[in-house]
């Protein structure tokens, strides 16, 4: 299978490569080199065109979650009344365990094939190139599972006016998630049979995500203002996304050692 | 001032044997002041008014709570030293806490839960003092998890030490979070341990309890803290000095 790889090298080469004879070997930054923001968004366009080649794991996420709002009518009952009383709880241990799901992916082909270690040795800044990419696994699974759970949330009986607020919540609570399970993910690259290990690691870290998206998902549903719970949530995901690449950026250094 | 005391607390045999002078003077207090507190508390202390001597396990709950936390931040500052200026000590003090202060967490529990049936007439209440200490106690076991993992031992500590990092950063966001989510579910607790006019007689004996279960841990780290230096020296020759004497 071919990988495009082309992008992202350009955005390297300058420092890989002896760039004017009589320059120390490839250090010289006669060229000027491509700026973080650039790397990453290659990165980030690389990651996306991969995964669009593989379209069958896309869909596995949205599946499991689908598949885990399926069972509990079926565990508890089928009235919607009582549905509808649990539905926070069903969407969102179903958003926790789907993003769990899927987190396994982020960081192992890319540990396999070399590219991380590409990454980290390419000179960009790894902070952002870990950004990146956890911002792709946000497209490709957390927004997923974000437009997917108002029509999980319509089958437990949910009135349409609580939609939009539940889609919202879903979609910046996923942002916290993708980004906390990151580091989670750097972690335990180099571990085999590292799934239940990784659970153990990201779970109690996502737990604040889940009491208050639950709770706005909750407040939603009642059709009150769902403001401050999704203000958290946001608070959640800005703190997210200044320190967890650091730590993941960090923790995949550890990982190439 | 002369730093040299310090620097060599980085060196392997000196921490080694540092440890083995140390640990009989936090032992031994670390005994009288639990055996103290234990006859204050259980002993003389009056029984509480409402509780009536069930009072009398937040001897050991407390404590146990306490130090559950003040062991973690004392790994996680551990860890942090360790990885930013790579000292394999530092390291080797967060992995002898990890165990710890998982026993800690767990003591915590199972005295909460204990002290929760007469109280509550359940063993367990999603108290959110208790869920946090439960959550602690999975910070603590994927601490563990992680570090068991890894076989190579130095990425085993320098990935961990992220993880206690990252771990003591959320613990208040835990904390808070969990506590903001109990105020919405019920009724403010049953249990209120802040009481402002404890009586002298019940709180003496906490404190020398407090007092005593910190020397304890102290004691602890030592003995544990030699273990994980022989373990991780073991290829080194001072080591078969120290053990042919």
């Amino acid at each position: 299978m071919s990988r495009p790889e082309g992008t992202v090298a350009q955005a390297f080469r300058a420092v890989g490569e002896p760039t004017a004879p009589g320059t120390a070997a490839g250090f010289a930054v006669s060229m000027p080199r491509a700026g973080a923001l650039e790397a990453a968004r290659l990165a980030l366009l690389r990651d996306l065109q991969l995964a669009f080649r593989k379209r069958g794991q896309l869909v596995q996420p949205l599946a499991f979650f689908a598949m885990v709002t399926l069972l509990f009518p079926l565990a508890i009952s089928p009235e919607l009344a009582r549905l509808r009383e649990l539905a926070p709880g069903v969407l969102w241990v179903g958003a926790l365990l789907g993003s769990l799901l899927a987190l396994e992916f982020l960081f192992r082909d890319d540990a396999h094939d070399g590219t991380l270690e590409q990454y980290a040795l390419s000179g960009q800044s790894l902070t952002a190139l870990m950004f990146a990419k956890t911002f792709a696994h946000w497209l490709l699974t957390g927004l997923p599972l974000a437009l997917m759970a108002p029509i999980a949330a319509l089958s437990l009986g949910v009135a349409t006016a609580a939609l939009p607020g539940i889609l919202l919540s879903v979609a910046v609570g996923t942002v916290a998630l993708s980004l906390i399970g990151s580091i989670g993910a750097a972690l335990t690259l180099g571990i085999k049979r590292s799934g239940a290990l990784l659970s153990l690691l990201t779970l109690p870290l996502s737990l604040p995500v889940l009491i208050f998206g639950a709770r706005a998902t909750q407040l939603a549903i009642h059709g009150e203002s769902l403001l401050a719970p999704l203000e958290l949530l946001a608070a959640l995901a800005v703190l997210g996304i200044t320190l967890a690449p650091l730590a993941s950026a960090a923790a995949v250094r550890i990982s190439l050692e | 001032m002369n730093w040299s005391w310090f620097h060599r607390l980085a060196s392997p045999p000196h921490v080694y044997a540092l440890a083995a002078r140390l640990t009989p003077w936090f032992a031994w207090p670390a005994a009288v002041a639990i055996i103290a507190g234990l006859w204050g508390g259980l002993v003389l202390a009056p029984p509480d008014y409402q509780q009536g001597d069930g009072f009398r396990i937040i001897y050991v709950h407390a404590p146990s709570a306490w130090m559950s936390l003040m062991v973690y931040v004392t790994m996680a500052v551990s860890a942090a030293v360790g990885l930013v200026w790579r000292i394999k000590v530092a390291h080797a003090v967060a992995a002898s806490c990890a165990p710890i202060g998982a026993s800690f967490t767990f003591a915590a529990l199972v005295t909460g839960a204990l002290w929760g049936q007469p109280m509550w007439g359940t063993y367990w209440q999603w108290d959110p003092r208790l869920t946090s200490e439960l959550v602690l106690l999975f910070l603590y076991l994927g601490y563990m998890g992680l570090r068991a993992g890894i076989e190579d031992p130095q990425r085993a500590d320098r990935a961990s030490a992220v993880l206690a990092v990252v771990g003591v950063v959320n613990v208040p966001i835990i904390h808070y979070s969990v506590t903001w989510w109990n105020s919405l579910h019920q009724a403010p607790s049953v249990m209120r341990l802040a009481k402002p006019a404890m009586p002298l007689a019940m709180l003496l004996p906490l404190l020398l309890m407090l007092l005593g279960f910190t020397l304890f841990f102290v004691a602890l780290l030592l003995v544990r803290l030699r273990g994980e230096v022989l373990a991780r020296e073991r290829a080194a020759s001072w080591i078969r000095e120290v053990v042919s004497a």
